[in-house]
């Protein structure tokens, strides 16, 4: 059939796409560029100027069509502006998910129905699992690279077109064995990492370019207002943090943590560590990969992008879903909380700003 | 495969290939005093005298460049110092970037048809004392669009303004007298005609040799207009290309009208209609289907068009023609058709067919830009 492959330029897309071709199928590439590569591209980030070259000469090499998407405006609009504007809204946010749930699986993936293509593939490392109800979205063998939580966003429908030739994969070595195999360029390439989009400097950079009140020195205080503390910026600080509090980091003989950021006022606040932990967040932006039963499910949730997953109830809500933990825990709002039942995703949300949660 | 992208560049023509590989086997450089030297040279003003005639220039007023970006640029750094620059906001980029870095640089607004305003012209050329040059293409890139160039050239000589035009996908297509045109001077590309990649030439009317400040001096070629040893082949290839194509012209229009018939009634829009363009040229616009998705499409039928102008990336960059022309959205839905000199009937109908296809065919409802 003819498919899609979104390549990046790195090794894992390459190899999804020599694997697909070998396997018969007819493979189009697509590289989109989400941001203008003449800028200073950061090493080991993903989807630079010379990571389009990088998948077109693999596409050359292999000999099948390979396209450039311009998604850069698309990209600025719905990832790196929303990155900021849930800093400044206090929020810690997960870029990738909204670039995966948009530019990826909205965007890329219409072009590909749009072009004819019976597929799209990436090269994500989750499992595809064809089951009684249709797709499902599994945990991938290797653990290590799993990529699911960055993937509860997406919807059923895209998950019918989508596939992820290295689910199956048992680990990074095998995926280079395999591009040196097909003779790629790309196999000793190093991983991408962090936020693609983030050129020189930090995020913080960025983010306080895009929103200077956010910028500067500012107070700690504690949950009555009373000031603890001096800090250096808002952006460093996450709900749930307990590092970068100086002198505050102990109060009255209590571990302290951060409990809530208020970037308008530069205000980082924080509570004692065992007392601030809460049983049920809210989420909100629910996507469900089952049915849903009215009453909630029993499941695993996770909440960080690398954490272990704990015990909770989840109980869908007319705006989202409530989530009933059995241990106290500290969600940062902004953050994804996904659902998992063993390996499998049965969706997910984003965490809300405590203010917002209202228990069912 | 189908090839209908003749203004990115036509097929080779088997005069031009002949004359290439002729001068590739000579060895001489046409700088050089010995025997090999002087072969290459006549070789050299054979061409030149070639294309003088064709364009009806003074032979030493044909400067051989690299292409048509550089002839389009050697006029405006070479013969525009002190003056304005008037340009049509459809150019090519070659000249809509080709002004010197400290020039003033004032843009002449297109109906929606895609022909300079003259009213707008008129006043931007009496708005200041300081003499313009002004910057228009032949015919459009894009769309094929012809600008009522005697019209501007009465304003130009009334102004005192140079005239220069960028030809490269006029030259070989339509006759052309530089010296009866009124036009001041005129660039053109070989690969557009049919010859070689790698050479093009800048035409200048009046007496020879005019003088050029060239960009890079070099050895003093092209009468010190044009430093660098000239592409011989290319050069070679661009004249016969020159000759071949207007002495054997063809009326593609048929072809082209075929094309636009069967996409109007497919919902089509078709930009430029109404006003004299190239015959070979027709620029597409299928409302609410990306031009991405439809030059992807069509590339994987086997068939080659292409939509805005293409960027070095490889990517489809957003038209700024059809937006200047006012198009909106449809500047990012729009493909351009272009019939190269060679183009057969099966050609077109493969295209037709692969084309209503795509065109029935449902939109996604996808955002990736591009289409802005």
């Amino acid at each position: 059939m003819r498919i899609l492959v979104a390549m990046s330029g790195g090794v894992d897309s390459s190899v999804v796409a020599a694997r697909l071709l070998e396997e018969g199928h007819e493979v189009v590439g697509a590289t989109l560029q989400l941001y203008d590569s003449r800028g200073a591209a950061k090493k080991g980030a993903c989807c630079a100027g010379q990571d389009i070259r990088d998948a077109r000469a693999v596409a050359d090499l292999l000999g099948f069509p390979h396209y450039v998407i311009d998604a850069e405006r698309r990209f600025k609009d719905s990832v790196i502006e929303r990155f900021a504007d849930a800093y400044a809204s206090g929020e810690t946010p997960v870029p990738c998910v909204a670039c995966n749930q948009g530019v990826k699986f909205t965007d890329l993936l219409g072009l590909a129905r749009e072009i004819g293509a019976d597929a799209m593939a990436t090269g994500h490392y989750v499992r595809r699992v064809e089951g009684p109800d249709g797709a499902e979205l599994h945990r991938p063998c290797d653990e290590d690279r799993d990529q699911s939580w960055f993937l509860f966003a997406t919807t059923r429908d895209q998950l019918e077109f989508l596939r992820f030739p290295l689910g199956d994969m048992p680990d990074k070595a095998a995926v280079r064995k395999e591009a040196e195999r097909f003779g790629l360029v790309v196999a000793g390439k190093p991983d991408s990492q962090d936020l693609c989009f983030v050129s020189d400097g930090s995020y913080v950079d960025l983010v306080e370019k895009m929103h200077p009140e956010m910028a500067g020195p500012g107070e700690i205080v504690d949950q009555q207002g009373q000031i603890v503390g001096q800090h250096e910026g808002v952006m460093r600080f996450t709900v749930g943090q307990s590092k970068r509090l100086g002198n505050a980091a102990r109060l009255n003989g209590e571990r302290q943590m951060v409990v809530g950021v208020e970037p308008g006022r530069r205000r980082v606040i924080i509570g004692p560590r065992e007392k601030s932990f809460v049983t049920a967040l809210s989420v909100r932006d629910v996507n469900w990969l089952v049915d849903a039963p009215p009453e909630g499910l029993v499941c695993r949730v996770q909440m960080r992008a690398r954490e272990e997953p704990r015990a909770a109830r989840v109980v869908p809500t007319p705006d989202g879903a409530m989530v009933y933990l059995e241990e106290p825990a500290m969600p940062a709002p902004g953050q994804a909380c996904v659902f998992y039942q063993g390996t499998r995703i049965l969706g997910g949300g984003f965490i809300r700003r405590m203010e917002e949660t209202v228990p069912a | 495969m189908v090839y209908l992208d003749a203004n990115a560049t036509e097929p080779l023509r088997p005069q031009a290939r002949e004359a290439l590989l002729e001068a590739a086997d000579l060895t001489g450089n046409p700088s050089s005093v010995h025997r090999a030297g002087r072969k290459a040279r006549a070789l050299l003003e054979q061409a030149r005298n070639t294309v003088a005639r064709y364009l009806d220039v003074a032979p030493l007023n044909c400067i051989f460049t690299s292409g048509g970006t550089e002839a389009n640029v050697l006029a405006m750094r070479g013969l525009g110092q002190g003056r304005r620059f008037l340009i049509g906001r459809t150019e090519h980029d070659a000249v809509r970037k080709g002004a010197p870095e400290d020039a003033q640089v004032v843009w002449l607004d297109v109906d929606a048809n895609g022909q300079v305003q003259l009213d707008k012209l008129e006043q931007a050329l009496a708005q200041d004392e300081t003499p313009a040059f002004v910057c228009l293409m032949l015919a459009n890139n894009e769309t094929g669009v012809l600008h009522p160039i005697d019209d501007v050239v009465l304003l130009c000589r009334k102004y005192g303004a140079h005239l220069h035009v960028d030809a490269v996908q006029t030259a070989g297509r339509l006759p052309l007298s530089v010296e009866q045109s009124g036009i001041d001077s005129l660039a053109c590309s070989g690969h557009k005609m049919g010859g070689p990649k790698g050479a093009g030439a800048l035409l200048l009317r009046g007496p020879a040799p005019a003088r050029v400040l060239p960009i890079f001096e070099g050895g003093g070629q092209e009468q010190g207009r044009r430093g660098g040893t000239p592409p011989l082949p290319a050069i070679a290839g661009l004249a016969a290309a020159l000759g071949a194509a207007l002495e054997q012209p063809r009326d593609l229009a048929p072809l082209r009208n075929s094309i636009e018939q069967v996409a109007v009634a497919a919902g089509a829009k078709v930009f430029g209609a109404d006003v004299p363009r190239l015959n070979n040229t027709t620029s597409l616009a299928l409302p609410g289907k990306r031009a991405q998705a439809q030059l992807m499409r069509l590339d994987l039928d086997g068939i080659c068009v292409s939509a805005g102008s293409a960027c070095s990336s490889g990517k489809v960059a957003f038209s700024h023609v059809l937006k200047a022309m006012g198009a909106g959205d449809l500047a990012g839905q729009a493909l351009r058709v272009s019939l190269p000199w060679n183009v057969t009937e099966q050609d077109v109908a493969r295209f037709i067919e692969s084309y209503t296809r795509m065109a029935q065919s449902p939109a996604a409802i996808g955002l990736v830009d591009s289409v802005v």
